[in-house]
């Protein structure tokens, strides 16, 4: 015979009363659990989907003028002409500390030429980085080649070019090797072509107008990254394209603390429903433990019997409540999430966090009816019988 | 030898703002190996000096020494220790909890023992064996009869070889063929040089003891 032994047994023996604690802790429990785990998998979702809107960081010349552009319409000046980048001083970016985030770079030189009768912009950018820079791209036909082009779907419309056909720039002849599908952006109006083509045909070599970053998303300190390439690229400016993005993830801190908020409030409700049942408990079991003291327990093994009873049902409760919580996060993300890729990973650091969680509430919650039981003066409780 | 030793023991409770004295001036000695019947009507503070003596309830003023030890000098837990191992207490309802089975029943003073799960369970054999029940530990208290039920308080109480067993009406609820059985079973463990000291109504139980304490109003009167 044990102390262990005696807490089992008395839990077997009053079910309903251990189910009811159990109840209240799975319930507090079950709450933190899927709330936290509905603002992980929604936080990892918009992470992920952070990754696919490609670039994040651009990499423009510092200028002292402002640009005067709004909504595509320029005003006066033209704010490509200015001091370029050394493109040779891009590799700079692939020394900076967090260099494992940087998913791909992406130069691009711009420049203004005469395609067949039209004026139109052109791009040399890095196709090979353009996939992950640029994932909504769909081309009809193929990238080009050396002697290739590629035009936004506006500028194929309004020059009246399609895939195969050849035009002219600058007495050389090329190949619309492909035609981008509408994608709503500036890209729809210009012509591609690879870097060094672009560069040779403006008369730009070795240099580019721009970078473009994609930072990998997910945990990647992206103001952090801005502080570090702008630090090994002293004469551009570094711009974090993270509006939306903060949006989004303040609406989900928002969401997070307000859930947390909810969650510690029924769990609150949870330890009160354990420190009012087990003080019942140890109310009804008064001549018990009057009989345990006369017999030579010391105030400690009381205290620890209700202690075992409370842990055993805690930690029961930690486990339940960590799958309950899991169940309602997957049912509850339907309706939070429009997304059909966002799941709930079974994730054990939380499951360990709900179990020790579970145990210090239970636990704090029992200390109260522990001293209650320990201080019961045998002879006071024996009379009770 | 001289065992037990109790001075000018004086008990008084509060009854609201009102003092109500339950035992006054009580002194008396016992040796070791008695058998001692405490007598008295009710509300006469039996079972307040049986308390006394079971180092559970402390006295107002005087003093009660065991084997030369001052009890109520002890702190709490030092009592507790001492009750698990100087004492065995049988209780007048039995006093058995209801969800251990009989053999567990009488394992629990050995709960906190520092001896192996074997060691418990032949210690507790041995206490069954000697009170007649052996074949019975794996009933719970609800499967067993009255008499079973004062037995299994009995091994309990003498499990762990206690020097004093103090027993507070031990046959208040048996009829007369069982509550022979058990004063000729505390007689025989008297007779293994425990010493005992029981309450009691009966004066028949009382002819099993070599003494009797007499206490009338809070006060010892006889000593015979």
């Amino acid at each position: 015979m044990t102390l262990k032994e005696i807490a089992l047994k008395n839990l077997i023996r009053r079910k309903s009363k251990a189910a009811f604690i159990l109840a209240g802790l799975v319930i507090g429990v079950t709450t933190m659990v899927a709330v936290i785990s509905l603002v992980e998998a929604m936080t990892s979702d918009i992470n992920q989907k952070l990754e696919k809107y490609g670039a994040n960081i651009l990499v423009v010349p510092k200028t002292e003028n402002l640009p005067l552009t709004y909504g595509g319409i320029s005003l006066g000046g033209v704010s490509f002409e200015m001091e370029e980048i050394r493109q040779e001083d891009l590799t700079r970016v692939g020394s900076i500390k967090n260099a494992a985030n940087v998913a791909a770079l992406g130069p691009i030189v711009l420049g203004v030429i005469q395609l067949n009768s039209h004026r139109a912009l052109l791009a040399g950018v890095d196709f090979k980085a353009s996939r992950i820079l640029k994932p909504w791209w769909q081309v009809k036909g193929t990238l080009p080649g050396e002697d290739g082009v590629l035009l936004g779907g506006e500028a194929a419309q309004v020059m009246k070019v399609n895939v195969g056909d050849s035009v002219e720039i600058k007495d050389h002849k090329f190949i619309v090797s492909g035609v981008l599908q509408s994608t709503g952006s500036q890209d729809d109006q210009m012509v591609f072509t690879r870097l060094s083509t672009a560069q040779s045909l403006l008369d730009k070599q070795g240099r580019v107008s721009m970078a473009e970053v994609a930072a990998l998303c997910t945990a990647c300190p992206i103001n952090e990254m801005v502080r570090q390439i702008s630090d090994v690229l002293p004469g551009a400016k570094v711009m974090a394209i993270q509006q939306v993005v903060k949006g989004r993830m303040e609406t989900l801190a928002h969401f997070r603390k307000f859930s947390f908020g909810v969650s510690a409030i029924v769990l609150l409700i949870g330890s009160l429903v354990v420190l009012v049942t087990m003080m019942g408990s140890v109310r009804e079991r008064t001549g018990e433990i009057g009989i345990f003291r006369a017999i030579g327990f010391r105030k400690s093994h009381v205290m620890r019997i209700v202690f075992i009873e409370a842990g055993i049902v805690s930690g029961l409760a930690g486990l339940l409540g960590y799958l309950g919580g899991i169940g309602a996060a997957k049912i509850a993300i339907r309706f939070f999430s429009e997304s059909q890729t966002v799941s709930v990973p079974l994730n054990f650091k939380l499951a360990g966090s709900a179990f020790v969680l579970a145990l210090i509430v239970g636990l704090a919650s029992s200390v109260y009816p522990a001293l209650m039981a320990a201080r019961l003066d045998p002879n006071e409780a024996l009379r009770a019988l | 030898m001289t065992y037990i030793v109790a001075e000018n023991l004086v008990k008084q409770y509060q009854n609201g703002h009102v003092p109500v004295t339950a035992i006054s001036d009580i002194n008396f000695e016992i040796e070791a190996g008695e058998f001692i019947a405490i007598m008295g009507e009710s509300g006469a503070g039996k079972s307040t000096l049986l308390s006394i003596m079971g180092a559970m309830n402390a006295p107002t003023s005087g003093s009660l020494r065991v084997d030369d030890i001052d009890i109520y000098r002890l702190k709490q837990d030092q009592r507790a220790d001492f009750r698990r191992e100087f004492l065995g207490f049988v209780f007048q309802s039995f006093h058995l909890i209801p969800y251990l089975t009989v053999e567990e029943n009488v394992m629990l003073p050995l709960t906190t023992a520092k001896k192996s799960g074997r060691e418990k369970q032949a210690m507790a054999e041995k206490a069954l064996t000697s009170v007649g029940l052996l074949g019975k530990g794996h009933r719970l208290p609800s499967q067993i009869s009255g008499g079973e039920k004062e037995r299994v308080a009995i091994a309990r109480a003498i499990v762990n070889h206690p020097r004093v067993l103090l027993a507070d009406e031990p046959t208040g609820n048996l009829d007369s063929k069982t509550t022979r059985e058990i004063m000729e079973l505390l007689q025989r463990l008297n007779s293994e040089d425990m010493t005992i000291i029981m309450v009691t109504h009966s004066h028949e139980c009382a002819g099993y003891t070599q003494r009797i304490l007499k206490v009338y109003d809070g006060r010892l009167v006889e000593s015979s």
